[in-house]
């Protein structure tokens, strides 16, 4: 179920967090749910914190996001879900069955807490990060990757297709994107 | 003191309006379900515990309408930072209920956690809702609901209840595609 997003070289370290912002806004997101992430800190959370035009709801646990954008997305309201992948972990059971058995629409950006550069994700030391994508694959859950310049551009839409065919996506982001 | 469910839903349906937002759980779902059919019926909320945060998504996306929660009181204890996050985003529009009746009821009547010293209004209040007040009597239900629903939310209202008449539960029925469809078709016609 993944999809590659690019295949180009990065011409800079990580995705720009500026450009993933604008691809969320161009998608018609403004409500943004999350648990603070060590990996998107600083290139997401913190800007969209500062940005007047999100509305921004800390949340205590994820799988209280997952029921919260889902809840959303009955009259259309977009929302996208901030967490780590020890979130993911910890939501598995209602993604199962907001997102797979109810089919609504989760939008999920996952820091890869832990995974190392220039280091395949199947190949990571870390266990917590190796088996994400096993995991995703096992529940049937749509994921793209976040990890190169370039790959910010398919964001929105990916966004707009998981809302038309009302299916959950998980972005995963590997290393923090930049601030720009 | 306590009251029965149904006897306490009773007197809740009379003060629903027509474009409210009713999310319920489990038994209380039920009960619902059979005492107030109704197309704004709330009742698919996917996995134990979440029904707080439901009701918080419907609450934030729908800010002209009043959303009433009947959640239970294990299902609140797995999710009880939802009250912080609820207490937090500060939905002026969304009311609380909880049909504390001490045990899993529909998973062989075990007891809660501290089912005879946790004071969940105390909780509520302490998590920062704008009220929280407690019911073991209908009479007192019947006398303050007007104003506990008039009163900005989060509001929590305990109902320290017990099982009333014996409503059937139909797990596939709240589970079902057609459910969630009419609901959003309800939603967005209305």
């Amino acid at each position: 179920m993944v999809a590659s997003l690019s295949s180009k070289r990065p011409v800079a370290p990580n995705p720009s967090g500026k450009k993933i912002i604008a691809q969320i806004k161009q998608a018609n997101i403004w409500e943004i749910v999350a648990v603070p992430d060590i990996v998107t800190s600083d290139g997401l959370l913190w800007p969209i914190s500062q940005d007047p035009e999100f509305r921004l709801t800390r949340i205590c646990k994820e799988d209280e996001g997952v029921s919260i954008c889902g809840a959303m997305s009955y009259n259309n309201t977009r929302a996208l879900l901030l967490m780590q992948q020890t979130g993911l972990m910890d939501s598995l059971n209602s993604i199962r069955a907001i997102g797979i058995d109810y089919a609504l629409p989760i939008i999920m950006m996952v820091g890869l807490q832990g995974k190392e550069p220039n280091v395949r994700l199947a190949d990571s030391l870390v266990y917590g990060v190796r088996i994400i994508r096993p995991i995703l694959d096992a529940m049937e859950l749509a994921y793209s990757l976040i990890e190169d310049p370039g790959d910010e551009f398919y964001i929105k839409d990916v966004i707009d297709k998981a809302y038309h065919l009302s299916n959950p996506h998980v972005f995963l982001i590997p290393s923090s994107p930049e601030k720009l | 003191m306590t009251m029965r469910r149904d006897d306490a839903l009773e007197i809740l349906i009379p003060h629903i309006r027509n474009d409210d937002i009713v999310v319920t759980v489990y038994q209380s779902c039920f009960d619902w379900l059979a005492l107030c059919p109704r197309p704004l019926n709330y009742v698919s909320v996917g996995a134990m515990g979440q029904a707080s945060s439901h009701g918080l998504g419907l609450a934030l996306a729908n800010p002209d309408r009043r959303i009433i929660i009947i959640d239970g009181d294990g299902s609140l204890l797995m999710n009880l930072g939802s009250l912080v996050t609820i207490a937090n985003a500060k939905p002026t529009n969304l009311y609380h209920f909880l049909a504390a009746n001490r045990i899993y009821e529909v998973n062989g009547a075990h007891p809660i956690p501290g089912a005879d010293i946790v004071v969940f209004e105390d909780i509520a209040r302490a998590a920062g809702y704008a009220g929280a007040k407690h019911f073991d009597n209908l009479d007192s239900l019947k006398k303050n609901l007007p104003e506990a629903l008039s009163a900005l939310g989060p509001q929590m209202l305990v109902l320290e209840i017990v099982p009333g008449n014996v409503y059937p539960p139909d797990y596939e029925f709240i589970h079902s595609a057609e459910v969630r469809e009419s609901f959003r078709l309800a939603l967005n016609q209305s």
